[in-house]
């Protein structure tokens, strides 16, 4: 499925909901059944750091693709973090660097992009494409 | 004046608008407070009527601004019982008057090995000016420590006030706790060793009167936008003769009587502290504010808060896993809690969703919390506009925030 897909996929599970509640829980669930990241990388240095929360993020490169796994202390922001790896993780550099993301506007959680949130998550996002360009250099040289 | 809620609330435009499509809810009143009506008609008559700059020039604009802006000092003079209107300097905000002080007095008083006294509850912005001294002059921190109920260990304080001492920097109210600190006794102690002492009174102003001349206090300084006025505009108090021996903080137009090449000559009191054109329309705007909450009574509002912290402290204990932060026995209407296994980012985002405003995280109070063994609180701080329905709304709203999240 390529990243376009899955953010379409998103959307249409996200119209089910009639309301803002649903929408949230829905986000909680997806937080709790998030694969965490291994303890073992859930360290100073993977730590994104939020004003208000916090994300661990670990990428790995796999035949080409890369693979996210992360965790957060607050669970919504989690939820988010679980829709960000469906998403992108298991693309290919290339395809993650020029994603666009746009199923988040279309969700209605924009708001949590802003930087007034200080979630953290802007600052994932950002880490996960500046990841994708740092694995593309290394099949450059 | 009776103290009419209604009438109150009709008093501030913002009250009635829809946040998510719900009633908003504010109780984000440590962080910034509403404007009433008036205020807002003040900064708009400015600009609209009397926009000049002060000080200046000889035509009748100028003039009359300049009459208007030393009306709103002597406002706050009185307000503060300040002795003289030029102990009235108007600052950019708590912080920046922190700044002021902390710049000045250490410039001209503060040497390697010397002392100054905060303590563990102070906000960021009464750590970090007195820390950059520190750094700057090879001088000493030292923190007065708190109980578990976030209350200020005097007897360590006693023992902390020393020879080294220069200066003690201590809030009048915590912003995270609520805890409302023994300032007078603070500052009679450290006069008895010749200390000066400054109070940020930036959550104090809003919710009780100030007398500094009582207080003895040597400085004293908030910020309008807490105080029901607009952002940007701040007081400094200082006692006369601390004032004349401060060096200027920042230099510019308007602080001097002559300036060559070689020498500059300086303005006296306040204009010596006030570089560059001042925020007029916020001098302006703080003075209506305070008008307007000295028509209501600042004794009534306290009166009227207490019962409101009371009313929502009980309702929050009757909540399983709810734990509150901050259990002075004098507190103001701020109050500070955690949830048992949840996040405050995601219960101040639910209460977000249901139109409640609170604050969630450190509060700018991070060697606080680390105190607490905490990352963050939820924190609601409450103004004379809310009401008893409103913590009703907000407490239901933290139930069902706590369903959504186990």
């Amino acid at each position: 499925m390529s990243i376009e897909e899955t953010e379409q996929e998103i959307i249409d599970e996200f119209e089910l909901f009639d309301d803002w509640m649903q929408r949230y829980e829905h986000l909680i669930d997806l937080g709790k059944s998030m694969p965490l990241i291994k303890d073992l990388y859930k360290t100073e240095d993977k730590l994104i750091k939020g004003c208000q929360s916090s994300v661990w993020m670990h990428s790995e490169l796999k035949d080409g693709n890369v693979f996210f796994t992360a965790d957060s202390d607050a669970i919504i922001t989690k939820g988010m973090v679980a829709l960000m790896i469906r998403v992108l993780s298991g693309h290919t550099p290339e395809e993650i660097m020029h994603s666009k993301l746009n199923f988040i506007e279309t969700i209605g959680l924009t708001k949590h992009l802003s930087p007034t949130r200080s979630n953290g998550l802007l600052s994932m996002i950002k880490q996960m494409k500046l990841d994708a360009i740092a694995y593309r250099s290394t099949f450059e040289n | 004046m009776n103290f009419d809620i209604n009438k109150i609330r009709a008093d501030f435009p913002i009250l009635s608008r829809k946040v998510n499509g719900k009633p908003l809810i504010y109780l984000d009143n440590g962080a910034t407070t509403q404007k009433p009506k008036v205020v807002i008609d003040a900064i708009e008559d400015y600009y609209t009527n009397q926009n000049a700059n002060i000080h200046r020039g000889v035509h009748t604009l100028s003039q009359e601004i300049t009459v208007a802006y030393e009306n709103a000092r002597a406002t706050v003079q009185k307000h503060l019982n300040a002795e003289h209107p030029h102990e009235i300097i108007f600052t950019k905000g708590t912080s920046d008057s922190i700044n002021l002080v902390a710049s000045s007095f250490g410039k001209k008083y503060i040497s390697e090995g010397d002392e100054i006294i905060i303590s563990a509850m102070e906000h960021h912005s009464n750590i970090l000016p007195w820390q950059q001294v520190c750094e700057e002059k090879g001088a000493i921190l030292k923190v007065i420590p708190i109980n578990e109920q976030g209350e200020l260990i005097l007897s360590e304080y006693k023992r902390l006030l020393t020879v080294k001492t220069k200066i003690v920097a201590i809030t009048h109210i915590s912003n995270t706790l609520g805890t409302i600190n023994p300032i007078e006794e603070i500052i009679a102690l450290a006069h008895v060793k010749n200390i000066p002492v400054l109070i940020d009174g930036a959550q104090a102003v809003p919710h009780t009167s100030v007398d500094v001349q009582l207080l003895s206090a040597d400085f004293y300084v908030f910020s309008g936008h807490k105080l029901f006025g607009p952002t940007g505009v701040g007081i400094l108090y200082g006692k006369e003769k601390w004032l004349n021996e401060l060096p200027p903080y920042q230099v510019g137009g308007g602080v001097i009587k002559t300036v060559t090449f070689e020498k500059t000559e300086y303005a006296d009191l306040p204009l010596k502290f006030e570089a560059g054109t001042p925020n007029i329309e916020g001098a302006i705007g703080l003075a209506v504010a305070i008008d307007y909450i000295n028509k209501i009574e600042l004794n009534k509002i306290a009166t009227y808060e207490h019962n409101l912290l009371v009313y929502a402290t009980e309702a929050l204990q009757k909540i399983e896993g709810v734990k509150i932060i901050g259990t002075a026995k004098n507190k103001a209407s701020v109050i500070s809690f955690v949830i048992e296994g949840l996040h405050p980012f995601d219960i101040g985002t639910i209460l977000d969703q249901l139109g409640i405003a609170v604050r969630t995280g450190h509060h700018c109070t991070q060697p606080l919390m680390q105190f607490y063994g905490l990352q963050g609180t939820v924190r609601a701080s409450f103004a004379f506009y809310n009401t008893q329905v409103e913590i009703d709304v907000f407490i239901n709203g933290i139930e069902r925030a706590i369903k959504m999240l186990r």
